[in-house]
């Protein structure tokens, strides 16, 4: 065979996978979609913010109580994780540029490569009796945000460090000649200039903290309610959707798919907002 | 007075800038001994069950005793079909998308939007969608099967997206020297540039295993639950995060299980990264040497 006919064999070859790759996007959205369509075709979508509660078996199906312990746990997750990914980013570029700010960055990335599971594991054995011991049931909101924090903190952290790397040498160095500290430099000048950048690596850490499954499904409790307090047991819409998808049938397992679309929505409007504002997706 | 000014304001200066060191210096505390006790705690509870016998056993009375044989050999079968599905065709878009698209092109944006958008999808919703479409629709059922292709979905953009990057660092010297040598493009591909890539596209796969290895949510509804010994793929298989998962909420007392399962899942993700490294570097070394 003539190269140039190879080749167009290869590239036929090449454009079917990747036509097949893409596709499993528009497969998923479909399948989303398919599964959910006879329950929002029933009851409409007004039904699952106005019913009576979440009970399948009378088929009213109310998000709302997931909707809300979703919010609430991400929301406090990022309150918690900001900060501290924001320092560690900080301490590791302006504080211990040498090995101690390396042995950080290690710790962030092995923190980050701890599977969810055993995040959830060491929460419900080690963390959930500490906030027993505080207002039972120890499973809560505030075990569930903690947990969350945890996990999403590697992703701010190492978006804002890899932001603080990219600001040209310029600034540091007029900074330092004007007889700036380097707190005045961090304040006025690093964090100003890098805010977008911190900004996307937020909104990426929402959209995983939201999306999170394993974690939160086990140290916060599982029970439908709107959360009143921080002690308060809460179930989120992912953890709804792997606890009861087991034996769904009929209209509750497409209310779940609908809470799977209603998720797949917001994760990736997030993410489409960080996208804008300069972060890039991170696969870890 | 003026001097006094500007002693108070130097003074203020110096109480700011000590408080931002001691905030920062806290929030590193916080987070080094916070993943301290975590790792600490994992191998203090689960080192003293893992032994040979629990890495060959069954697991007896729901996982309390006995050990984790057929729930490796099951993540073993689930990564397999995972990583033989999306492999071949990760790198068969990565070279499209590096060495056949032009950059800024139509095709390349809409593909590479596309992996973007599956990259942050919630792995529960890749569950969902592995159980309508593989275990319902194809009617693979729970199954090894169903699990593996639902992982190969969720880990296509972190394969396609490594490897692309990786093709795109081999200088283009040598693929104009291929073309100037009139060697076709698929030559070049399979014994230049595959080759000068082949420490990133092995890097890329481990971090796909690693993701794939680590995930819980995407396999309880389509790989499922059962903890016996698989005979075919289209049995179902538990893997060892689902282990973990059960032993910790369904199983009174199966702790000490669950902390062992979890350490043998760290160290083989540990394990998973060390080889990637040596293996990236040693195919880098035989490169060099060759060339």
């Amino acid at each position: 065979m003539s190269p140039s006919a190879r080749d167009a064999r290869l590239l036929r070859w090449l454009a079917f996978a990747a036509g097949l790759a893409s596709a499993v996007l528009i497969l998923i959205v479909l399948f989303l979609m398919q599964e959910s369509w006879p329950v929002i075709a029933r009851y409409g979508l007004v039904h699952f913010v106005s019913a009576r509660g979440w009970h399948p078996t009378e088929g009213t199906f109310n998000l709302v109580p997931m909707l809300a312990a979703s919010a609430a746990t991400s929301a406090l997750a990022i309150a918690l994780a900001t900060p501290l990914g924001v320092a560690a980013a900080i301490f590791s570029r302006f504080y211990a540029a040498g090995i101690v700010g390396r042995l950080l960055h290690w710790v962030i990335v092995l923190l980050a490569g701890i599977p969810s599971v055993v995040l959830g594991l060491w929460g419900l054995t080690v963390i959930v009796p500490l906030i027993l011991k505080v207002a039972p049931p120890g499973t809560s909101l505030l075990a569930g945000s903690l947990i969350l924090a945890l996990m999403i903190l590697p992703t701010i952290a190492l978006t804002t460090e890899a932001a603080l790397a990219s600001l040209p040498s310029a600034y540091g160095i007029g900074a330092a000649a004007l007889g700036l500290s380097r707190e005045a430099i961090i304040i006025n000048i690093a964090i100003p200039a890098t805010k977008a950048s911190i900004f996307a690596g937020v909104m990426l850490a929402s959209a995983r903290a939201l999306g999170e499954t394993m974690a939160v499904l086990m140290v916060s409790g599982n029970v439908v309610q709107l959360p009143k307090s921080l002690f308060d047991p809460v179930r989120t819409l992912t953890a709804n959707i792997a606890l009861e998808m087991a034996y769904a049938t009929g209209d509750h397992r497409a209310s779940l798919f609908v809470s799977g679309l209603a998720l797949t929505a917001v994760v990736l409007a997030l993410a489409a907002v960080a996208r804008r504002s300069g972060g890039q997706v991170v696969h870890a | 007075m003026h001097s006094l000014a500007v002693y108070r304001s130097a003074h203020r200066i110096a109480l700011r800038d000590r408080t931002l060191q001691l905030l920062v210096l806290a929030a590193v505390v916080v987070i080094t001994s916070t993943f301290g006790w975590l790792l600490l705690d994992i191998v203090w509870h689960g080192a003293n069950r893992i032994g040979w016998e629990f890495l060959t056993a069954a697991p007896r009375s729901a996982g309390r005793n006995g050990g984790i044989a057929p729930i490796l050999l099951a993540t073993v079968l689930i990564l397999t079909v995972a990583l033989a599905v999306s492999a071949p065709l990760g790198l068969a878009t990565a070279i499209l998308l590096s060495e056949f698209s032009r950059p800024g092109g139509r095709a390349g944006y809409w593909i590479g939007l596309s992996l973007d958008i599956l990259a942050g999808v919630p792995s529960i919703v890749f569950g969902l969608f592995g159980n309508a479409f593989f275990c319902v629709w194809l009617g693979l059922g729970f199954s090894i099967l169903s699990g593996g292709l639902t992982l190969a979905c969720m880990v296509l953009p972190i394969l396609i997206r490594t490897a692309e990057s990786g093709l795109r660092t081999v200088p283009n010297d040598w693929r104009l020297g291929a073309a100037a040598l009139g060697i076709s493009k698929a030559s070049a591909l399979v014994n230049v540039l595959i080759p000068a890539a082949a420490p990133a596209l092995v890097a890329g796969l481990m971090l796909g295993i690693g993701r794939a290895m680590a995930e819980t949510a995407a396999l309880i509804f389509t790989s499922g639950y059962v903890d016996r010994m698989p005979a075919s793929l289209l049995d179902s298989g538990r893997a060892i995060s689902v282990h973990i998962y059960d032993l910790t909420m369904n199983v009174a007392g199966g702790d000490r299980s669950a902390y062992a399962s979890a350490l043998v899942l760290i160290a083989l993700l540990i394990l998973i990264n060390g080889a990637a490294s040596w293996l990236a570097e040693r195919t880098l070394k035989r490169r060099i040497t060759a060339s």
